[in-house]
């Protein structure tokens, strides 16, 4: 039937409308896939936030650990920051500190006044770890199995309902499994 | 081009603020890869701007990261690996060529070839004697059984 | 004299405002309501047109006009009470509160009308009502099943615009009781020269598309697409294409200038929004010539009419529903998202589906044998469908590409569109070259061995530059260098074949002709340009106090100081610059009602490079990191954007409009004396 093609364009346009409409329920342009997941945590030699103690990559071995980068100059983590605290109260687990781009008196200054969730904080204050693990910004939180792979991670704030509906499945098949 | 700008969403940084940075290099070739290359990695916070066009920090720490590495003697494909392997596909605004983005790069290449196709077979059409109408649609005619 | 022209607009809009001023207080409801006035005579005039044509009522079409008239009238007052609202610092009415503030200049209170998405989309109805009235008063003289056609798919295309505008962006809103006492503030990078001027000109061309596509429906409805509906058609499609190109231009420059990193172009969506329906007009404009000498090509340019407005449409859609990350786009509303995609669903399906019914019955065949101008307008038809395909495929693949990967990202930016797009225009330039000798039907081989000895003398021309550029000091990548050989090589080739095709001419030379002759020469200039800018432009980041000098290309860039300037509603550090007894002042303003940092490049423009510092951060120990730029023939590609312009309007001054015009004038007078 020759006079079909005269339908292709109608046909190509109905493609594109598809296309386009689709595009109203893709997730936050902001958010990004990580590129690490089930990928080793990558190596680092930093100080620990009190103690100054050089550590390396070696310290995130042995158990589930949840990997939170913050800072002082971002709104959100002082937001997430009471959430972390039930979690860590709640649950027993592991949590680790990242304090990305940050000043460290500003730091201590900020755990002791709101609480310290956190095992202990790793130091990157020129974001040299946080270009390592893809980090582009505070905060975000990566799910760090006992091997330490990377198994899951999070960008923006931790909240009760993407702690219910994203990090406790994972958990969950990592402690069965 | 700016045509009406601007969201302004929370937490994104948006262009207008170009930043500055003075890094030292060995050499006039060093410094042109790595302007060629900072050019060509989307900052990943940012809402359309390469890295070189932006100041939010995750720019500035990538832009470090690309001098350390040019620095340190990558080449450039090492250094787009170094980067998509932290970033994903994402930071690339160069896609590369694989299964799921042959529509991307042969597409349009393609369509060239048919518009070609085309062209010539409207060309041979006509080089052959002009019909009139009524010899025409008889042509068609037998054509078509 | 002290007075100057601001002062009597001022004095002038102050007595104007007192007569009038109980009514004022109720400008926005006022213009609230000449808006949705618009929208019946929008209504009206798509019945009176289509339903008068379809059944045959003379009357009816002919009174359509009037309702053209009524669109006009309503849609300027309800855009002045807006602009009204701006200048009375009005913060009862949303828009104006998150636009403006007190301290604004008045120009950018009158300009800050457009800086956000309802009132932009407010101007966007105001100019399709123009264009409507134009076409209602100019097209008098068509044929009344035409005219009411044209008229009534204008009037149902503006329905649906003010239907968006009135549900979903309504610009008159009121926030009572709770009025704001401060502005929020226009957007800082907007407050600028290039927001006055850009996006009327860029909707101009965006909506004057809109008459083409009005013709083409027209036009299929009627089944009449010959040679005559062409030569109807193409004035119009030429203004807009027109205002289009400049307005695409100024945009591009304006970037140059306002975003401090010395680009012009970087194929953001938003920029190929309006980028692909100018390509797509630019094939149009190609493919009426043909249709108007030749009556061919019918069914293949009554599709551009449709797919170039589609575009236009899409470019809206894109930069208003926040579908695609950019740079530029309007903050991000789901519902006017679905709105603008149900328009453009309905309004693009629609008429893509007339076509398919249509087109079989009145589609043309072409003859012609080899390098004939009919096959270098299909060439040109081809190369630039291609150049819309890979502008839109590079612009909408990430997002086809999230959508069926569930949620893996992916980014096609320069990289990718220069790899594809520079080659098209390569291979347009080859073509584009031998237009001047291309005849109807068939050329004589003869004709082709001038130009080829003059693309033996470019090429010579070309290889000199090569040597010059290979062996002078500077690094650079030889395929750049040989990329820009070619480019000038072609560019060279296309000036001479027009300039020796412009001297050989015998008889008159008439301005269609001058048109094309100048648009192709601005497309050269601007090849030439593009090219060179990119490549040979020289760029320095360098930490500097003031004091200090720095050497760029032999010339010595000194930073003399650094003071604070105040302005109307920012707080500036201001550099000085001397570079050889110029000086620049580049400056960082920070606007106080956003509390937002700008920067603003020091230029010294010139035909051949432009002196361009933009300031960094400033440090801790007094110095500033600087950008210091020279760009060389940057200015071109600007100047080939207007030359391609002018090249557009004056082929509309073309006697042979005016002629036609007259023409049916004269037989309508003989008609009625008879």
């Amino acid at each position: 039937m020759k006079r079909a093609v005269f339908f292709a364009p109608l046909i190509g346009f109905v493609a594109l409308v598809a296309i386009l409409y689709a595009g109203f329920h893709l997730n936050d342009p902001s958010r990004l896939p990580s590129a690490l997941v089930g990928q080793r945590f990558p190596g680092f030699q930093l100080p620990e936030l009190t103690s100054g103690k050089v550590l390396g990559h070696q310290t995130l071995l042995g158990e589930i650990r949840l990997v939170n980068v913050w800072a002082t100059w971002c709104p959100t983590c002082l937001h997430e920051h009471t959430t972390l605290m039930d979690i860590r109260k709640e649950t027993g687990l592991s949590i680790v500190g990242i304090n990305y781009r940050d000043d460290g008196e500003k730091a201590r200054r900020w755990l002791s006044l709101y609480g310290d969730p956190y095992d202990f904080t790793i130091v990157d204050a020129n974001g040299d770890l946080g270009v390592d693990l893809g980090v582009y910004g505070a905060p975000e939180t990566f799910i760090v199995d006992a091997d330490g792979i990377i198994r899951f991670r999070h960008v923006g704030d931790v909240n009760d309902r993407n702690w219910n509906r994203e990090f406790l499945p994972i958990l969950d098949s990592l402690t069965d499994g | 081009m700016v045509s009406l700008l601007l969201s302004g969403l929370l937490g994104v940084w948006v262009a207008g603020v170009s930043t500055i940075d003075a890094f030292e290099f060995e050499d006039e070739a060093e410094r042109l890869r790595y302007s060629a290359l900072i050019a060509e990695f989307r900052c990943p916070k940012c809402l359309n701007t390469n890295l070189s066009g932006s100041d939010a920090p995750v720019a500035r720490d990538l832009r470090r990261t690309v001098y350390r590495l040019v620095d340190e003697g990558m080449n450039d494909d090492q250094v787009r690996r170094y980067l998509q392997a932290r970033y994903g596909d994402f930071v690339l605004y160069d896609p590369p060529v694989r299964a799921n983005t042959w529509i991307l790069w042969f597409g349009p290449p393609l369509l060239l070839l048919a518009g070609i196709l085309v062209l010539r077979r409207i060309g041979s059409r006509m080089t052959r004697v002009s019909l009139s109408d009524e010899e025409r649609a008889r042509l068609e005619a037998i054509r078509k059984q | 004299m002290t007075t100057s022209t601001s002062d009597i607009l001022t004095v002038t809009y102050e007595s104007f405002d007192a007569t009038l001023g109980t009514l004022w207080g109720a400008g926005p409801e006022i213009g609230h309501l000449a808006a949705i006035i618009g929208l019946v005579a929008a209504i009206v005039l798509s019945v009176l047109g289509h339903v008068g044509a379809a059944t045959r009522r003379r009357s009816w079409v002919e009174n359509s006009g009037s309702f053209a008239v009524l669109q006009l009238v309503t849609l300027v007052v309800a855009f002045a009470m807006l602009v009204h609202a701006f200048l009375k610092d009005d913060y009862s009415v949303v828009y104006v509160a998150t636009n403006s503030n007190a301290l604004l200049p008045w120009y950018y209170k009158v300009s800050a009308v457009w800086g956000a998405h309802e009132g932009s989309f407010l101007l966007w109805t105001l100019i399709m009502a123009v264009w409507t009235f134009a076409v209602a008063m100019i097209g008098r003289r068509l044929p009344y099943q035409i005219y009411g056609r044209v008229l009534g798919t204008l009037g149902l295309l503006n329905t649906g615009f003010l239907l968006f505008l009135l549900q979903t962006s309504n610009p008159f809103l009121r926030l009572v009781p709770n009025v704001p006492t401060v502005g929020a503030d226009l957007n800082p990078l907007l407050q600028d020269f290039g927001l006055i001027v850009h996006p009327p000109l860029l909707y101009t061309g965006y909506v004057g598309f809109s008459v083409a596509f009005a013709f083409g429906v027209a036009g299929l409805i009627s089944g009449r697409l010959d040679a005559t509906w062409a030569r109807w058609t193409r004035p119009w499609t030429n203004v807009a294409w027109a205002f289009l190109t400049v307005g695409i231009t100024l945009g591009s420059w304006w970037a140059y200038y306002e975003l401090g990193w010395g680009g012009w172009w970087f194929w953001d969506p938003v920029e190929n929004a309006s980028f692909m329906p100018w390509l797509a007009g630019t094939a149009l404009i190609h493919s009426l010539a043909v249709t108007e000498k030749r009556s061919a090509f019918r069914g293949w340019t009554v599709l551009l009419t449709i797919l170039t407005f589609s575009l236009c449409l899409l470019g809206a859609f894109i930069v208003r529903s926040g579908v695609l990350t950019s740079v530029h786009a309007f903050a991000v509303d789901p519902e006017r998202g679905l709105f603008l995609l149900v328009l453009l669903g309905v309004t693009v399906g629609g008429s893509l589906a007339l076509y398919a019914i249509r087109v079989p019955a009145i589609r043309s065949r072409i003859a012609y044998r080899g390098l004939s101008r009919e096959l270098f307008l299909l060439i040109n038809n081809v190369l630039f469908v291609v150049a819309v395909a890979v502008v839109l495929v590079g612009t909408l693949y990430p997002l086809a590409y999230e959508a069926v990967t569930g949620g893996d990202k992916i980014s096609v930016g320069p990289p990718y569109f220069n790899r594809l797009f520079v080659p098209l225009m390569g291979l347009l330039a080859v073509f584009l070259a031998l237009v001047p000798v291309a005849r109807w039907k068939r050329t004589p081989i003869r004709l082709f061995r001038q130009v080829g000895v003059l693309l033996l003398a470019s090429t010579l021309v070309g290889a000199l530059f090569f040597v010059i550029a290979i062996t002078s000091d500077r690094v650079l990548n030889t395929g750049s260098i040989v990329g820009v050989v070619i480019a000038v090589t072609l560019a060279l080739w296309l000036l001479l074949s027009h300039g020796v095709d412009f001297i050989q001419r015998k008889g008159a030379r008439p301005l269609g002709y001058l048109g094309m002759l100048l648009a192709h020469v601005g497309f050269a200039v601007g090849a030439v340009g593009v090219a060179i800018t990119s490549v040979f432009s020289h760029e320095t980041e360098v930490r500097l106090s003031p004091g200090d000098t720095v050497e760029l290309n032999a010339r010595q860039y000194h930073f003399v100081s650094v003071t604070t300037v105040n302005g109307p509603n920012y707080i500036a550090q201001r550099a000085k610059f001397d570079v050889g007894g110029i000086s620049l002042y580049p400056e960082k303003r920070n606007y106080l009602a956003r509390n937002s940092v700008m920067t603003e490049a020091g230029i010294e423009a010139g035909f051949f490079q432009d002196l361009y510092v933009a300031l960094g951060e400033p440090l801790p120990d007094g110095s500033w990191g600087v950008r210091i730029q020279e760009k060389v023939l940057v200015r071109w590609v600007w100047c080939g954007g207007l030359l391609v312009c002018f090249g557009g309007l004056l082929a509309v001054m073309d006697s042979r409009y005016r002629r036609l015009a007259l023409r049916r004038d004269g037989l309508a007078t003989a008609g009625k004396v008879a």
